[in-house]
């Protein structure tokens, strides 16, 4: 069951491409992060004027202690009291209207943030289940589980605070910008020097740390996919006494994950205090500049305190803007690694105009199929077959011949090179993949059961069916006695991983489930494989009248489940080696009856 | 939490102190400023003397380039301490994770395990790092600043101290409510790494069910409850901003108010109050910065607990787990892997296995067989010390096993299990699986097995495998299996339903070599076909957990009912396909 993914094109692009394409990335990225966020324009223009306003109403509080500063500043015992209470209380109310304001643009963002994230978990979980089957054999469970969790949480995180924050920064220094100016044009000029000085130094730094911050999600990435696999195989790693090699591997990769977090988050650090360095030159230059204003005669003291209240609330912002870049390029770079996987190629869709599938007699045609996961490899070669309605096909081979392909083919997991196949005398390329798969039942070796209740799990793709049906399938199955065995019956939970459930238990409860399902076309891939012989004996009765009437096909290794088969293809080295019943291979003397002897001895 | 601080955190006290006191320099620098400002506007200026504007206006320009360098340097060190300290968290958490006995796995349940390996550790890595930068900073920050008005008025500070017990209050309030809701999103996280997990693995029948649209909606019950867990988790912390800033901000108020009566009095001065503006600044933004940590803190010490309750569980490398007293004896007499009278229950409830007895000599093999669920890898289970609260006794060579440490125990062993896993990696350290072994060993062991050909075909030995094996097919992966258990030549071999995928004819193969090469192994055999084990010296019949059959393959025939009805079930066939 191979399957190359389609995501190894990086590797073949040039150098200078590849910049290109790292800059398209961006930019395509933060495009796309704001498509979400336009979806929610009406809070977020709600929360763009609450910022407005809650920014304003704080910016008026400097202006305002200024004048009370004044009044306060002819000295001992000419201090202007009324003058001094009116401001004081009008600085009272805007304060406490600016914070009531700003936790309300706080949960405004909160709200926006969540559904931003609950949108694009949304987004990527429909994707990865509109991916081809394939795509899950070259990528790591724990990497897609990094993507869609700790990454958009980044996202997430970055969104709900730091968006604010640019925003109340751009108007804080827009409109301390303009108080600076109403009170001293001259004084202002200090900063014609320092904002580019402060806007260069952040550019400089943040141009070195992007790379740094998509390492270090990348790293992550890799050590949630180790650490996802060594959990899942925890039983193997204790047989072998293998824990310490594990750990050993762990050890690198934490190394290096941890290692690209200190250096994304060292370099993202140097902003903060580089920035402030520029605002405290500011500052010095503010205070010579304006005592040499004073000594002029050109301010008042009030004027120079409001002045460097404003200049603090100017730079103070650019100084948090600057920890913040650094935030949101690690957002950015996580962004990117959730659009990545958004933009994986899904299984091609239906073909336009493409029809359902109706409930039909199930004749299934294949005439010159080849295959091959990379097209360089064939697994399958000019494969013919055709299987009559209600017939008994059963396909046999050593292992890896292609059995199992022969079954993604026909559920369209994967599509042939070249060839056609045919259900009911309709290309299935014509036929919605949903009609063909529903055409067919299917009971896997691997078996595959999820938590929630037994009554769930039986009843999956089937929601309108009764209660007494799934038990009727149960008992069928030979499974009804030991359900109810359990704590509440069909009302049991099966906890992933649980040891409650042996192997050969899950499958009968698949093959309960492909009774309840009752499709038209029937797949059994190993379905007893893991059943012993003799529950297998007992729920022959329960197989037969599930495969009765409906067009099956099996893949055994014991060979006497499939004696009985209208047409038993051999399959060998992706050929058909030989094909009819089993009465005619036995007589040929070939391949089957190599291998149908060989079991006994 | 206090683990973290206290265990994880104590090598890097002193790094951690002179960070501290670098940053604490390069604050106190910082606050100079503001200082400075101060004396200038009501000493200097009076002066009028320009020399001196420039001069003093120097030392600050000299503070601002100190206080930068001082800042980037603490910074780096905090990022060191953090990433050294997370690494070695994560490091132990996954060391103690795959020490785990089954009990406990089974208990804290996969999930759980991979999202405190990979998100908790994460959220504590971030508030590490943080905390240091904002947390050295924003206390000196915010008491530098206290002192400061202190120095200037101590009566005005005061005022503004007045403000300090209602925003304890506020942070208090916020992190008790806070913590619990973090502990609780972080749950709903598990099932959130559970989903994707689960329908990752199933991919094959959700598309083959064109269950999509179920699946969707299952994710997206959780995801709308990961969402409201967020939000109402979010929520709550958010009041503690606002709320600071209505505190401070009326404390200024307070203090403009006071500030007006006092200089009427003529016992404080303008510039004082100017100056005081500006550290209120700078308290303000402390205030805030302390106010996002608690946020941090509250979130992360929810992680923490998560992490410190997988460390703090008991693991199988803890002595009394396994203590070697008794000596083995490795005396042809005694048998080699015993039970004697053992029973066991997964839940504590109903017995999965009950009163089970055998008893193998070194060389001997033992197949068992049994229906679905009648308990067949439960007694592998606990023979390789997987579980331990059984009853009765598991010998191997006459020592009790669990008095015997668990490498001691399982490298005696080569198993494959049901549903084993193949990993990401290259074909021959998937056999090696760390042991050092050579290629000529991984060779022969693919020999045995019967997949030489196979892998030679794909690329030999260093031909990397996709996840899960994906690129082999079911029997190829059984086969590599099975040579990953050969191949160390083991002295108990475990085959616990592994040649389910492979055909009559190498199973029969497989069956040779183990005869021909294997003497001295013991083996124990599960399977379903009685084909693979009636050559077994013992074969155990079991059902619902029982023993209903013991001996030989003749000896069943003759006396067990239920063997004979499966051998029917199977060899029936060919008897009657023959005639």
């Amino acid at each position: 069951m191979a399957g190359r993914g389609r995501t190894r094109n990086d590797a073949s692009m040039i150098p200078d491409e590849k910049a290109i394409e790292t800059i398209k990335k961006r930019k395509g990225a933060i495009v796309r992060l704001g498509k979400y966020l336009s979806r929610h324009w009406f809070l977020l223009s709600l929360a763009l004027i609450m910022n407005v306003v809650s920014n304003s109403l704080a910016l008026v509080g400097p202006m305002l202690s200024g004048y009370a500063i004044d009044a306060i500043e002819p000295g001992p015992g000419r201090v202007d009291f009324s003058a001094m209470f009116y401001y004081a209380a009008w600085m009272a109310l805007f304060y406490v209207i600016s914070a009531v304001l700003s936790y309300v643009l706080a949960v405004l963002m909160i709200l926006i943030s969540r559904k931003v994230s609950y949108r694009m978990r949304k987004d990527v979980f429909d994707k990865m289940l509109s991916l081809p089957v394939g795509y899950y054999d070259t990528h790591q469970t724990g990497d897609l589980i990094s993507r869609i969790f700790y990454d958009i949480d980044t996202v997430n995180e970055s969104l709900s605070t730091d968006l604010v924050q640019i925003l109340g920064t751009v108007i804080t220094v827009a409109g301390s910008l303009y108080m600076m100016v109403a009170i001293s044009p001259r004084l202002v000029l200090v900063f014609v020097f320092t904002v580019p000085l402060s806007g260069f130094v952040t550019r400089f730094i943040t141009s070195r740390t992007r790379p740094l911050f998509r390492k270090r999600s990348a790293s992550l990435g890799r050590l949630n996919g180790f650490a996802e696999e060594m959990v899942s195989g925890q039983k193997t790693v204790k047989a072998y006494c293998q824990e310490p090699d594990a750990i050993q591997r762990f050890r690198r990769k934490n190394r290096e994950s941890v290692e690209a977090y200190y250096r994304a988050e060292y370099y993202g650090s140097i902003v903060g205090p580089m920035v402030n360095f520029v605002n405290n030159l500011s500052l010095s230059l503010v205070s010579v500049f304006g005592a040499l204003l004073f000594m002029a005669g050109k301010m008042s003291i009030g004027q120079i305190s409001s002045f460097v209240l404003y200049s603090r609330k100017f730079s103070g912002p650019i100084n948090e803007a600057a920890n913040i870049v650094s935030d949101l390029q690690s957002a950015v770079a996580a962004a990117e690694r959730v659009f990545k996987l958004m933009d994986e190629l899904p299984e091609q869709g239906d073909r336009p105009g493409a029809m359902e599938l109706e409930p039909g007699k199930g004749h299934v045609e294949i005439s010159h199929v080849n295959f091959g996961y990379t097209p360089d490899k064939i697994i399958l070669r000019d494969l013919s077959l055709s299987a009559s309605p209600g017939s008994l096909t059963a396909i046999v081979g050593p292992t890896g011949a292609g059995k199992t392909t022969l079954i993604n083919l026909l559920m369209r997991f994967y599509d042939a090179q070249s060839g056609q196949i045919l259900v009911d005398g309709k290309e299935v390329h014509d036929l919605t993949r949903k009609s063909l798969r529903q055409a067919y039942a299917m009971v896997l070796q691997d078996t595959w059961l999820f938590y929630g209740t037994v009554y769930e799990n039986l009843s999956y793709g089937r929601d309108d069916i009764a209660r007494e049906d799934v038990i009727k399938a149960a008992k069928a199955a030979r499974i009804h006695n030991f359900i109810m065995g359990l704590p509440q019956g069909y009302d049991t939970v099966l906890l992933e991983d649980g040891a409650n459930i042996s192997k050969g238990q899950k499958q009968l409860l698949t093959i309960a489930r492909a009774m309840v399902l009752d499709a038209g076309m029937l797949i059994l891939d190993e379905a007893t494989s893991n059943v012993d012989t003799r529950t297998e004996t007992r729920i022959q009765e329960a197989m037969k009248k599930l495969m009765k009437g409906k067009t099956c096909f099996v893949i055994a290794h014991r060979l006497s489940t499939i004696r009985n088969a209208d047409l038993i293809i051999v399959v060998d080295q992706g050929q058909v080696a030989e094909q009819g019943s089993h009465k005619e291979l036995m007589e040929r003397k070939g391949f089957y009856y190599e291998m149908y002897e060989a079991q006994f001895h | 939490m206090k683990k973290i601080l206290t265990y994880y955190l104590a090598p890097y006290y002193r790094p951690m102190a002179v960070g501290f006191s670098i940053k604490f320099t390069g604050t106190i620098l910082d606050l100079l400023l503001p200082w400075t400002l101060a004396h200038m506007i009501d000493y200097v200026i009076p002066t009028g003397r320009r020399s001196e504007i420039f001069l003093w206006g120097g030392f600050m320009v000299l503070c601002s380039v100190l206080a930068a360098v001082f800042n980037i340097t603490a910074n780096r060190m905090a990022s060191r301490v953090a990433s050294d300290t997370i690494y070695k968290v994560r490091e132990d958490l996954f060391a103690k994770v795959m020490y785990l006995s089954h009990e406990n796995t089974d208990r804290l349940t996969r999930p759980s395990l991979i999202s405190r390996l990979t998100s908790d550790t994460y959220y504590v890595h971030q508030m590490l790092a943080r905390i240091q930068r904002l947390g050295v900073r924003a206390p000196i920050l915010l008491i530098g600043g206290v002192a400061m008005t202190m120095i200037l008025d101590p009566i005005l500070a005061c005022v503004l101290l007045a403000t300090m017990p209602p925003l304890a209050l506020v942070v208090v309030f916020v992190s008790k409510k806070g913590i619990p809701l973090f502990t609780a999103l972080q749950s709903k996280v598990d099932g959130f790494v559970r989903l994707v997990r689960e329908d990752i693995a199933g991919i094959r029948v959700i598309k083959a069910l064109s269950k999509e649209d179920y699946e969707r909606e299952r994710f997206d019950k959780i995801n709308r409850e990961v969402m409201n867990a967020e939000r109402k988790a979010n929520m709550t912390t958010a009041v503690s901003n606002p709320a600071m800033n209505i505190f401070l901000n009326l404390g200024l108020v307070s203090v403009i108010i006071a500030g007006a009566c006092r200089v009427n009095e003529g016992t404080s001065e303008v510039g004082k109050i100017l100056a005081f503006m500006t550290y209120f600044t700078i308290i303000l933004n402390a205030m805030m910065s302390i106010s996002r940590m608690f946020v941090m803190i509250s979130k992360a010490s929810a992680s923490a607990g998560r992490i410190v309750q997988v460390l703090d569980t008991r693991d199988e490398r803890e002595p009394g787990t396994f203590s070697s007293d008794s000596k083995e004896t490795p005396d042809t007499q005694v048998p080699h892997v015993e039970f004697d009278h053992v029973s066991f229950s997964y839940h504590k409830t109903r017995d999965n296995i009950k009163d089970i007895h055998f008893s193998l000599m070194q060389g001997e093999t033992l197949g068992i067989i049994g229906s679905t669920g009648s308990g067949k890898t439960t007694i592998i289970n606990l023979l390789m010390g997987f579980y331990q609260s059984y009853r009765g006794n598991i010998r191997i060579n006459g020592q009790d096993i669990r008095t015997m440490d668990f490498e001691s125990l399982r490298h005696r062993f080569g198993a494959v299990f049901q549903n084993d896993v193949i990993f990401e990696d290259t074909i021959f350290e998937n056999i090696n699986m760390g042991r050092n072994l050579t290629h000529q060993q991984a060779d022969q062991a693919l020999g045995y097995a019967r997949a030489w050909e196979f892998v030679a075909e794909k690329g030999g030995l260093d031909k990397e495998l996709d996840i899960k094996g994906a690129n082999l097919s079911g029997g190829q992966k059984q086969r590599i299996l099975i040579a990953r258990a050969l191949a160390a030549g083991p002295e108990i071999l475990i085959l616990d339903d592994s040649s389910s995928a492979l055909d009559y004819k190498t199973d029969a193969a497989l069956r040779q070599e183990l005869k021909d090469h294997f003497q001295n192994t013991t083996c124990i055999i599960i399977a379903q076909r009685v084909s693979s084990v009636m050559n077994a010296d013992h074969i155990l019949v079991l059902e619902e957990g029982e023993e209903i059959g013991y001996g030989s393959h003749e000896h069943l025939m003759e006396h067990c009912p239920i063997y004979r009805e499966i051998e029917n079930s199977q060899m029936g066939v060919s008897q009657s396909a023959q005639t």
